[in-house]
């Protein structure tokens, strides 16, 4: 500003700007303020409330007991292992069965993959409820997967693949599989062609470009679009819950029955505040070692 | 077979020696499809245990749905909820994702982390939490409160997509009409808006999705005559297997891939 201004009013003009614009910042930043506090008062603060009341106990004084049952029942022991269990083999099977499909994905043309990718994205807009019913109905005892499997022989008795970890597993998959799809299919398109050239330029086969070049760079793609499974997973509860058949139960499970069956709002805050702080920490962790700004899209 | 041997790639790999990669790649994409599909021709199943193919067809469960009085209610309920979600938190995420994405201020970027944090958190958490403080102002089961916690879950949604709209939008075209005398608010109405409407209107399809199929909030905070279609269908799915809840499912899936096509012909058109 000053190079462009003449005469003695420069400095009176430069802090007039300078005023202007700083208004202009809080005004813009004040469209965001319905928003904002709408996130606060329905959810940060009372998310907040919840992290006091897990330090209460049933008398109303200050109290880890909530903390120490955790640590010492064998019950919620087991329903941390059952929840990271099924989060780490959910996570892995949507590797092994996403990687090549999101491979297959990138090396379409353009329409081609637009049409396959329809098959990624029409689950990924169905209700979550609908496809958890869908297994539902077709692993059942007298569903379609065991009526056919014993009509082909390929058993006699009909499998227990539904109300159990299977049922579970089988859900989970289905419906986390186009959370690692898409940003890795993201990664992999921006992997420059050029890379891939100057490689089998230099007389590398097929097999030894992919994995020495191609999969090294679509890499951070795989592990966000892992975490974001991962993380989905850890708090997961409609699929477990009916598809588990009960045999299943996972953190987000029992604070929902502590609140539904047991009224008891500490024991349950206190898991929730446990989950809360594992999911931010894999985040925080995550966000060290790969830019989230990629998977998130920030602000500039 | 002369397209097996033409190279599929810049690596002079051939469509023959990827013939495995076509083939794994087919049946992942029926598996992802054929599960939801499959319902649907359930759907018009005569018997009252879901038959593929079916022996006998009939419309038996969509008369017991249309015919009976909770359904349809807890049908409105869902639409309505869609709907003022919707309209709750399209205008709110996009003002938010226009300020923060235009100023330079050092808050902005925390409030952008803010503003997404509901996708990131256990939603359980989110249910509880506002299950929690609607119970001490007496506000479960209410339309209102379903509408303001829905919204928040959706918020990031429009947040990320309206700010990549905005990272493709030319800022200069703004400041022209502005430099051509337009306040800041028509400048925005009448250039920026119109450029990015197409993901204004997917975001807004967003909240309403996000908002009707939502589950776990709606068990909470959802009830009595303001139960969601979601909350009922959940808590049938936990007693029997109540084939209406097929006809039900064929509804939402008509929903949802009509709205998912939709945002697939904004993009063709903004293409």
């Amino acid at each position: 500003m000053t190079e462009l201004s003449i005469g003695s009013d420069s400095r009176a003009n430069e802090s007039t700007f300078l005023k202007q614009s700083r208004r202009e910042e809080w005004a813009l930043l004040g469209l965001a303020s319905p928003a904002i506090l709408t996130v606060l008062i329905v959810m940060v603060l009372p998310v907040g409330w919840l992290f006091y009341l897990s330090f209460l106990a049933d008398d109303g004084s200050f109290s880890l007991e909530h903390y120490n049952r955790m640590l010492e029942s064998k019950a919620y022991g087991r329903i941390f292992m059952t929840t990271f269990e099924v989060s780490f083999i959910t996570t892995g099977l949507c590797i092994l069965i996403g990687y090549p499909l999101a491979y297959f994905l990138s090396q379409l043309s353009s329409r081609m993959a637009a049409l396959c990718m329809l098959t990624v994205l029409l689950p990924f807009w169905t209700s979550l409820l609908v496809r958890t019913y869908a297994w539902l109905v077709l692993l059942q005892r007298k569903g379609l997967i065991n009526s056919w499997g014993i009509d082909l022989g390929l058993w006699d008795e009909p499998l227990k693949l539904v109300h159990n970890l299977n049922g579970t597993l089988i859900g989970m998959v289905h419906i986390m599989l186009p959370f690692l799809v898409l940003p890795l299919y993201g990664s992999m398109k921006a992997i420059s062609a050029d890379y891939l050239k100057a490689s089998s330029n230099l007389g590398a086969g097929p097999t030894q470009t992919f994995w020495n070049i191609f999969f090294p760079l679509s890499l951070p793609g795989l592990f966000a679009g892992a975490l974001i499974v991962f993380v989905l997973c850890l708090g997961f509860f409609v699929t477990p819950a009916v598809l588990g058949g009960g045999k299943v139960i996972m953190v987000s499970m029992q604070i929902t029955s502590n609140i539904e069956l047991f009224f008891n709002w500490g024991a349950a805050s206190a898991l929730g505040v446990v989950l809360l702080v594992i999911t931010l920490a894999i985040l925080l962790a995550a966000s060290r070692l790969l830019k989230l700004d990629n998977v998130l899209g920030g602000g500039h | 077979m002369s397209w097996l041997n033409r190279p599929a790639s810049e690596t002079q790999i051939t469509h023959g020696q990827r013939l495995w990669l076509y083939i794994l790649a087919t049946v992942i994409m029926i598996l992802l499809v054929a599960p939801t599909v499959i319902v649907i021709p359930m759907s018009f199943s005569a018997s009252q245990y879901l038959e593929f193919p079916p022996r006998e067809w009939s419309l038996r469960w969509y008369e017991h749905y249309l015919n009976s009085p909770e359904w349809i209610q807890a049908t409105w309920t869902s639409l309505k909820a869609g709907f003022f979600t919707m309209c709750v938190a399209t205008p709110i995420g996009t003002a938010a994702a226009y300020g923060l994405f235009v100023t330079k201020h050092p808050l902005s970027r925390m409030f952008y982390v803010l503003l997404i944090t509901p996708i990131m958190i256990p939603v359980i958490l989110i249910a509880i939490a506002a299950f929690y403080v609607f119970v001490q102002i007496r506000m479960v089961n209410s339309m209102f409160g379903l509408v303001i916690a829905h919204s928040i879950l959706a918020l990031p949604l429009v947040l990320i997509v309206i700010s990549a709209a905005l990272k493709s939008f030319d800022m200069n075209l703004e400041m022209a009409a502005r430099s051509l005398g337009a306040s800041r608010f028509t400048a925005f109405m009448d250039v920026t808006l119109p450029q990015i409407r197409f993901s204004v209107l997917t975001a807004a399809l967003l909240s309403f999705l996000t908002s009707f199929d939502e589950v776990i909030v709606a068990m909470f905070v959802s009830g009595g005559d303001n139960s969601t279609l979601t909350r009922n269908m959940f808590n049938a799915l936990r007693d029997q297997i109540d084939p209406t809840i097929a006809s039900i499912s064929t509804i939402m899936i008509v929903i949802s891939s009509s709205l998912l096509i939709l945002t697939q012909l904004f993009r063709k058109s903004r293409d």
